[in-house]
């Protein structure tokens, strides 16, 4: 079962090992509590660490593709595969092969999907807002958190579009060491 | 056909009583007249050192079989995670990300970049979770011949094949008919001898015959479970007037502790057989059973726990402050009601192996019954119980404190990870204030200290 899957997967250009690929089956399973084969919204929820996390909901969000409401496995490996380490024999890969869904590029891609509700490419003052509304509660003012989203938009933005791009936001966080700060660690 | 069966027939019957008569014989001599007396013939020790060779063969024959078809046997990961996560805090890691940008100090200023940490660990948490993963059974590290506890379906060679439909042959074709018997017998001796004591004047000989009979039909129990039982630093066991707290991990608990000492339980009455249990209990000696109205009442059941612990001819009282099942590899929160009371805290922490049978009981999987023909179906139950130094409330320290500390040594003596997170997150959601305290936490690095406290 677990060798059928590995294969389905490598066609996919995952690169993940057997064990690491049959835990996290074994974790996709166990919070399967439908057994239906596919992840819903509440399965997500039920984690408690995750339900306390303030973007909690857009990181659910990314896992789920436009207007469904199921993710199989496939997709789960997908969206965690963002997160994976850049190694340094994978900056030497063949380019024609594509670029690998944990390059920096997706990994900016990946975040700036969580601040851009209405996916439409561009983070508008309006987005920026909500995002930071669940970043921080109540416990700022709306118009202290409206200059916040000004200085950022204005800080960020080249084109005076009052909205920021994907190619401003990489402008933006070009110094941040993204390889590290969006990657997880796996144990063998 | 009559003449013919019926010296056949005469011949079966008497077949069937000799060996009904020399079942029971043996059952009395070694199991329930050494229950009587305490006394163990060692036969449950030999019995769980051969098992541990069985299953030792069995891993190797597994995994040499991997081997020859050049596959990774499924190895779990028992307390290590799947992912090494890291323990910085918020600051520290907004510093971090920050280091390189513009501005690097965090007072009044917003990055972009400060989702990157929300996002990762939210993204671990999805991967790996210290709370989902109290719920179920633990994974082994060696094949137990339990069809319920193995992953490598494929890597069973015909030998092993048989050896595990011996093991299913014994297992229900032996050991299951042995403990129904033991777990009938131990079960009806307590309802009659207690019921019966029940008539006696209260004083020093009921008290007496009461603890007889109590330890006597829980040790019946325990043997109907095979259950093998270390017990530690017995010199620390509760005395009269105190409260023993103790991690919960399946009903089996209250057996195990109560076939040592006596205990005043606790809980609520049920209906059926377990309801019935429990009047006949409380004849013979001072029970705190409360109706189910009663429970939610907090006041109440405050005061008669305390009322109990006042009285000092009464038993030690046995709760488990976790408030459910949780699966042996952790402590959860515990409720602080059983120490706001005032009284000496015994803890006892129980550890089980989970090579011979799984004691978690997972009640959103399967009901009572049901874990209880898997108990006793298992090859055994073999578990450590240490019996902790006595604990008393500090000055200055509230109850809640006084809960935690008491948990870190029940964890710390048990080998079990100590969780804050509530046992009660088994069936429902996370309270928003968790939540609300992490947003807090951003929100002052964000804007500074004093604006956050002046709006809350």
């Amino acid at each position: 079962m677990f060798t059928v899957l590995n294969q389905t997967l490598l066609c996919l250009c995952f690169p993940v090992s057997h064990s690491q690929i049959t835990r996290l089956y074994s974790r996709f399973h166990s919070l399967d509590k439908g057994e239906n084969g596919a992840l819903s919204r509440e399965d997500f929820q039920r984690i408690p660490e995750l339900a306390i996390n303030p973007l909690g909901d857009r990181i659910i969000n990314a896992f789920f593709p436009e207007g469904e409401d199921q993710v199989n496995f496939r997709g789960f490996m997908r969206t965690l595969a963002h997160f994976r380490p850049v190694e340094d024999n994978e900056k030497n890969k063949d380019p024609t092969s594509g670029e690998p869904l944990n390059s920096r590029a997706n990994k900016l891609l990946f975040a700036f999907r969580l601040y851009d509700l209405d996916r439409d490419d561009k983070i508008s003052r309006d987005e920026l807002l909500q995002v930071l509304r669940m970043m921080v509660g109540v416990n700022i003012s709306d118009e202290q958190l409206g200059s916040i989203a000004d200085r950022t938009i204005q800080e960020a933005d080249t084109n005076g579009d009052m909205s920021i791009s994907f190619s401003e936001f990489t402008k933006v966080l070009e110094k941040v060491d993204v390889e590290q700060k969006m990657s997880i660690r796996f144990l063998h | 056909m009559g003449p013919f069966m019926s010296p056949f027939n005469n011949l079966l019957c008497m077949l069937l009583g000799i060996s009904f008569t020399v079942w029971f014989t043996l059952l009395l001599v070694f199991i329930i007249v050494p229950a009587i007396f305490g006394v163990s013939f060692g036969i449950r020790r030999l019995y769980m050192k051969t098992l541990l060779k069985v299953f030792e063969w069995a891993t190797m024959r597994m995994e040499r079989g991997a081997k020859e078809k050049n596959h990774l046997l499924y190895k779990p990961c028992s307390l290590n995670s799947i992912i090494a996560k890291e323990s910085t805090s918020l600051e520290e890691e907004l510093k971090d990300i920050r280091r390189n940008c513009s501005s690097p100090e965090l007072d009044d200023s917003f990055d972009m970049s400060d989702a990157f940490y929300f996002c990762r660990r939210g993204i671990e948490s999805i991967v790996d979770d210290e709370v989902t993963k109290c719920f179920t059974a633990e994974e082994l590290e060696s094949w137990n011949l339990l069809t319920r506890s193995n992953y490598n379906f494929n890597h069973i060679s015909s030998r092993l094949t048989v050896l595990w439909g011996l093991g299913v042959v014994i297992r229900y074709g032996f050991l299951l008919p042995l403990r129904l018997t033991l777990a009938i017998t131990g079960v009806g001796l307590l309802v009659v001898l207690t019921a019966m004591i029940g008539f006696l004047p209260n004083g020093r000989m009921k008290n007496f015959l009461s603890e007889k009979v109590h330890l006597m039909c829980y040790r019946i129990c325990v043997r109907a479970l095979t259950a093998i039982i270390t017990y530690h630093h017995s010199e620390n066991k509760p005395k009269n007037g105190g409260i023993c707290v103790a991690n919960h991990t399946s009903p089996i608990d209250v057996i195990i502790l109560a076939s040592d000492g006596c205990y005043a339980m606790v809980g609520q009455i049920h209906g059926g057989l377990m309801g019935l249990i429990q009047r006949s209990m409380v004849k013979a000696c001072p029970h705190i059973w409360f109706e189910r109205s009663e429970v939610k009442d907090r006041h109440l059941v405050a005061k008669r726990l305390s009322d109990h612990v006042k009285d000092k001819s009464k038993l030690p009282i046995l709760i488990f402050p976790e408030g459910t099942c949780i699966n042996n590899t952790s402590v959860m929160m515990f409720k602080k009601g059983s120490f706001e009371i005032g009284s000496t805290v015994y803890p006892v922490a129980i550890k089980y192996d989970p090579r011979f049978g799984e004691a978690f009981w997972n009640s959103s999987q399967f009901g009572m019954m049901n874990y209880l023909l898997r108990m006793m179906s298992s090859w055994a139950i073999v578990c450590s119980v240490w019996y902790l130094p006595p604990m008393i409330r500090q000055e200055g320290e509230d109850a809640m404190q006084f809960a935690n500390r008491v948990k870190a040594a029940i964890a710390r003596q048990g080998g079990l990870v100590d969780l804050l997170w509530d046992g009660g997150l088994k069936r429902g959601k996370v309270k928003d204030t968790f939540k609300e305290e992490q947003q807090k936490l951003y929100s002052k690095i964000l804007v500074g200290t004093q604006e956050v406290r002046s709006r809350s």
